[in-house]
């Protein structure tokens, strides 16, 4: 048996980050190691082809997701999707999805296995809005935003994809590895005064 | 802070994007083809107006799509904001 | 004691509190700013010019206070407020200044942050007006933000979804597309600020539409001695009487030009101050006003005005000169006595005192026109009867302006520059539409016709601190790490800023200082093997039908024909030719390509390949995907790194033909999924093993395990600089700023003469066929002395300045293979002057130093195969 050696790039965070607040106020979840590849169609790409091979249909519109079971396409700018779904089971150096969606898209769609760009931290409760607030200038009202929803927009100073998934609020926070530890500071800041 | 009309993704902080200078100014199809006056005239020289003008922006920090939009220099109106080839 | 036993709508009467001002304690009540709680307890003497030291009063109200500026030393503490704006708690402790405060010495570890809303709707000012419009937009179902300056939102809309109702809040800038700034005041009014609330945050409202509901400004006339404590504005007067049950003076005098002041004059005798004249310099007043007054038995006089003050010792008003004027204010009779201690003033009200609006202060559009800005003694000009101040913040005078418009000042802009009029943390409020006036006088032209100055956001002082929001400390910017960021830290290694990169700088041995852990560390990777977190290179993917040819028009060599699992390096430029960044590329497949980018450009390439697929060459099948995070990379390197990587990975034949320099294996790495890469920085045998990034500190540790038989030694970019200095490896925008061709660089050897690329056209221009210009070499130096990066190069030493510059230094290192000196610098015809002796000062020393080829190790590349 193969001894996991992943380190997600908030080893040192995650307990913090899962010990803060409560079901009134904010908390946080990071999710490590979740399956992400993006793909780039040309613009005479057949993506209907990959329908197979994601059991969805890629959303058209920018802004906006599709999901199935725990997989997700989100649609970041036309003809260019992030897909994500669980962690792979033991190290590899390319997702089994990445492969197959490469193989199903032929020459005209990029399947580019980026896994391990972005971590994702999930951030939940009455004043999970009031969080991202405090650093994004994305309007994430009701009626501008919702689950199913997706934007890639600034975070405090970090280039983030942030996907609204339920309507607790949950809001699903893709971020760099390299920024994550910021990233993840800079959220149990902006919580502090929700959570006491 | 302009509030920019990104045609993908809307309205959004100016921070979010990264301007990308007067629209229209082309690439010469063949740079060898054309004399000194008119590549250093492609390089460095732009209209500047005062009132409309036809500007390009890229959305770095969301689609990272360009897009031209009309924009007056002295309001800071903008308007018809477009995909890049697009005309109004 | 001047506080009325009721009345004042904006204290609490049951939460008596006590603040210190100027050691003193004074009893005042919640909701007193500290100026009402001051003259509430008779405190006259606020504060003192900031250049004369003459005595200052409360002047205004609100922002407008030119003069009572405090230094709160309680709590948080604040340089400069005015008294005005500033909320007592219990404990308020506050200090008078001499027109500027003093910086605190502690460090303000208060929280502050920033918050963003949007809204259809903003409504400046919470009173009665503005709470009926906002909650006329919400019932249409409107978001709707109200700022209210004061603690009191009138209390007619609940707080509900979708309205944000906001006191203590201050719009401070309103921008362009409906950006709107205010700032709240959270706990500056709490004697024990919770430390977990931010004490200030800053809104930032995009809005839909702004309406702004304040009241308008009140304008004063100056008069000689107008400074003197006791001298007010009317209509600040009254409010005091009305919002605190403060009473500004026992005995006033009213020195009106305006039907507002007149009945500003009502309410002060209604709350029992005794009037002992009001003063209008109008020929005629209305009828009702004049008569309401006079009823009261109050001397009114129509064409009279305040021509000047007497005080008492502490230098506050005693009394008023009251003389009659003509329609110019020049008094026409001796001034008569009047015994006060208030000088209410009000020459017109003009527009609100704008909420952050980048405006032209309307500082000329009164209500009133005809009346004077200023009155003068019968005879006598300047300030022969007395100082009359024009601006009470800046201690700025009548006769400043009159000095100004003499020497040829007659621009508003340009008295404000000349005199400081309106330049105060004010902006003037009060000053402005009195310069103006005064400027019409003198110039002889309508106040209408001057162009009035320009308010610029924030319209009140607003804290650094507050600006900077969270983004202090260790948010004040990103600091991106590596996978291996958590050993670096561990095994204590100083780090480098590298943009927003920390990456190890060099990795000590015990008290070894940095000169000797580089030389140990280059040493190592010259002899033996060495290893570094080369993680934080950039790495974009590269995949469709036309990447070879997009690559060809992108870099300066050619691409297209590279076979799949090759790397090859190249250099790229911008249109004007001048190096951008360069970088190895990696044909992963036919259509697949990873290419790596310098540490800091990462994101700039990638902008840039778009900027061209995007805009110009949509016609390409080419996407880009950034991997730079998705990747750890461990750099082995020396002549016995061979040993180390067949330690880690003994399926993967490393022999010299089989696998060769420039090419890549996938391979299992220390149990890892990995891509090895043989490319080197250094000059010597040189692997790079990448691995998705979350196995990068087991990657590490292990390499570091397997290494450990050969001495595998750990660098930092100190040493990788001066391993790559050494083979003349140019590390853009250290050796290059902009200015700088691949020829210069003396990479002529990269730039295609077959193929068309980006840049290429500029090769042709002037500029760039001049035979002076300035080309990297080498520079080895006589003794022990390490020339600096920046040092200027001259060809001799001394000299009469200007000495001709004949280069400069980019780079400059101990090296450990020549055992002396050695840097690299950008040289007037560089190319032809190797053996040349030139002298490079530092530190207006002059070192000599020998041109040389930029390469000064290993030039015929022997040692990159072991």
């Amino acid at each position: 048996m193969t001894v996991d050696v992943r380190r997600s790039p908030l080893a040192e965070l995650a307990g913090e980050l899962a010990a803060v607040g409560g079901p009134g106020s904010v908390r946080f979840a990071e999710r490590p190691f979740r399956v992400q590849v993006e793909l780039r169609a040309a613009a005479d790409a057949p993506v209907s082809r990959l329908y197979e091979a994601l059991a969805l249909m890629l959303p058209r519109g920018v802004g906006y997701v599709a999901s199935t079971g725990d997989r997700d396409a989100l649609c970041l700018a036309p003809r260019w999707w992030l897909v994500t779904q669980s962690p792979e089971p033991a190290p590899v150096l390319e997702s089994a999805l990445a492969g197959r969606l490469r193989t199903a898209g032929g020459a005209a769609v990029s399947a580019v296995d980026v896994s391990a760009q972005r971590t994702t931290i999930d951030v939940t409760g009455p004043n999970a809005r009031d969080v991202l607030a405090h650093g994004c200038s994305v309007d994430l009202h009701p009626r501008a935003f919702g689950p199913g929803r997706c934007t890639q927009t600034a975070l405090a100073k970090a280039q983030v994809v942030l996907q609204q998934l339920d309507r607790a609020p949950t809001f699903r926070v893709l971020v760099r590895a390299s920024f994550a530890r910021y990233l993840a500071e800079w959220l149990l800041d902006a919580a502090t005064e929700y959570v006491g | 802070m302009l509030y920019i009309p990104c045609p993908w993704c809307g309205p959004r902080d100016e921070t979010e994007f990264r301007y990308g200078g007067e629209a229209g100014v082309a690439y010469p199809a063949d740079p060898d083809a054309v004399d000194d006056a008119a590549w250093s005239e492609y390089l460095f020289v732009r209209s500047n107006p005062k009132g409309w003008f036809e500007e390009r922006w890229v959305h770095t920090s969301g689609c990272r799509r360009w897009f031209t939009v009309r924009r007056h220099t002295v309001s800071y109106e903008i308007r018809d904001p477009r995909p890049i080839g697009e005309s109004t | 004691m001047t506080r009325l036993t009721s009345g004042g709508d904006r204290v609490d009467r049951s939460r008596p509190v006590t603040v210190t001002f100027d050691g003193a304690d004074y009893p005042a009540y919640a909701g007193d700013t500290l100026a009402s709680a001051l003259l509430a307890n008779g405190v006259r003497t606020v504060a003192r010019g900031i250049y004369t030291g003459r005595p200052r009063g409360v002047f205004g109200i609100g922002a407008e206070e030119p003069n009572a500026f405090v230094q709160v030393e309680s709590g948080t503490g604040e340089p400069m407020l005015p008294a005005t704006l500033v909320e007592v708690y219990d404990g308020l402790r506050a200090r008078s200044v001499a027109g500027k405060g003093r910086l605190s010495d502690v460090p303000d570890n208060a929280r502050y942050d920033h918050k963003t809303a949007h809204c259809e709707l903003v409504v400046v000012g919470g009173g009665m007006d503005g709470l009926r419009i906002a909650a006329e937009a919400a019932g249409r179902g409107e978001r709707v933000v109200v700022c209210e300056s004061s603690r009191v939102l009138a209390a007619t809309l609940q707080e509900q979804d979708d309205v944000l109702l906001l006191n203590r809040t201050t719009v401070v800038g309103q921008y362009d597309h409906g950006y709107v700034v205010a700032v709240e005041r959270r706990t500056d009014h709490l004697p024990d600020a919770p430390e977990t609330v931010a004490r200030q945050r800053l809104w930032h409202v995009r809005a839909g539409r702004v309406v702004d509901t304040t009241k308008g400004m009140e304008h004063p006339y100056a008069f000689p001695d107008n400074d003197r404590p006791g001298v007010m504005l009317a209509g600040a007067a009254a409010e005091y009487v009305t919002w605190y049950g403060v009473l500004p003076g026992r005995v006033a005098v009213v020195a009106s030009g305006n039907d507002d002041a007149l009945r500003a004059a009502l309410v002060l005798a209604d709350a029992g101050v005794a009037l002992g004249a009001v003063l209008d310099t109008r020929p005629e007043v209305p009828a009702g006003l004049a008569d309401g007054l006079r009823g009261l038995g109050v001397d009114v006089r129509t064409g009279h005005a305040v021509c000047g003050t007497d005080a008492d010792s502490d230098g506050a008003v005693v009394a008023a000169h009251v003389a009659p004027v003509d329609e110019h204010g020049r008094g026409t009779a001796e001034p008569q006595l009047i015994r006060c201690d208030l000088v209410a003033v009000s020459r017109a009200w003009g527009p609100p005192p704008w909420s952050g609006q980048q405006v032209r202060t309307p500082g000329g559009a009164s209500t009133t026109v005809g009346v004077p800005s200023v009155i003068r003694v019968p005879d006598g000009d300047g300030d022969a009867a007395g100082r009359t101040f024009v601006d009470l913040h800046r201690d700025a005078t009548l006769a400043d302006v009159e000095r100004a418009v003499r020497v040829g000042m007659t621009h508003p802009e340009h008295v404000k520059r000349y005199t400081t009029i309106g330049t105060g943390a004010d902006q003037g409020r009060t000053a402005n539409p009195v310069m103006l006036g005064v400027l019409a006088e003198l110039t002889g032209r309508p106040t209408a016709e001057l162009e009035p100055t320009t308010s610029r956001p924030p319209a009140v002082p607003v804290s650094f601190a507050l600006l900077a929001g969270r983004d202090r400390g260790r948010l004040a910017d990103p600091e991106r790490v590596t996978p291996m960021h958590p050993w670096h830290v561990a095994h204590g290694l100083p780090f480098e800023d590298v943009g927003q990169w920390r990456r190890p700088w060099y990795a000590p041995r015990g008290d070894e200082d940095m000169d000797e852990a580089v030389r140990r560390e280059c040493r190592a990777v010259r002899t033996g093997v060495g290893t570094m977190d080369a993680s934080t290179l950039g790495k974009i993917e590269l995949q469709g039908r036309d990447v070879g040819a997009f690559l060809d028009r992108i870099y300066t060599n050619l691409f297209s024909t590279l076979k799949v699992g090759r790397i090859k390096y190249g250099v790229m430029c911008h249109a004007d030719g001048m190096v951008f960044d360069d970088g190895t590329t990696a044909r992963l497949s036919e259509d697949r390509w990873l290419m790596s980018t310098t540490t800091g450009n990462a994101a700039a390439v990638l902008d840039w390949l778009e900027e061209w697929l995007f805009t110009e060459w949509p016609e390409l099948d080419v996407r880009c995907t950034s991997v730079t995070d998705h990747w750890a990379t461990v750099a082995i390197a020396g002549p016995r790194s061979r040993d180390v990587v067949a330690a880690l990975a003994p399926d993967l034949d490393l022999g010299a033909e089989a696998f060769p320099f420039m090419t890549f294996r996938e391979a299992t790495v220390a149990g890892l999924p990995a891509r090895v890469f043989r490319i080197s920085f250094s000059g010597e045998l040189a692997y790079e093993v990448n691995v998705p990034a979350w196995y990068g500190l087991a990657l590490w540790e292990r390499v570091l395990e397997a290494g450990k038989p050969y001495g595998i030694t750990v660098y930092g970019t100190e040493t990788m600089h001066v391993l790559r200095a050494e083979k003349g490896f140019p590390i853009v925008g250290q050796d290059t700023d902009g200015t700088v061709t691949p020829q210069d660089l003396g990479m002529s050897w990269a730039v295609s003469k077959r193929k068309s690329f980006v840049g290429k056209r500029s090769y042709g221009r002037e500029e760039n066929l001049r035979d002076d210009r300035k080309q990297l070499v080498g520079l080895v130096a006589d003794g022990d002395r390490v020339v600096p990066e920046g040092a200027q190069l001259v060809v001799a030493p001394g000299g009469v300045p200007p000495v001709p510059m004949a280069g400069h230094v980019t780079s400059g290192y101990w090296s450990t293979a020549l055992e002396q000196p050695f840097a690299l610098a950008l040289l007037e015809r560089g190319s032809e002057r190797h053996g040349e002796r030139l002298y490079a000062v530092d530190d207006g020393e002059a070192v000599a130093v020998t041109v040389t080829a930029p390469v000064c190790y290993d030039p015929e590349g022997a040692r990159r195969d072991g």
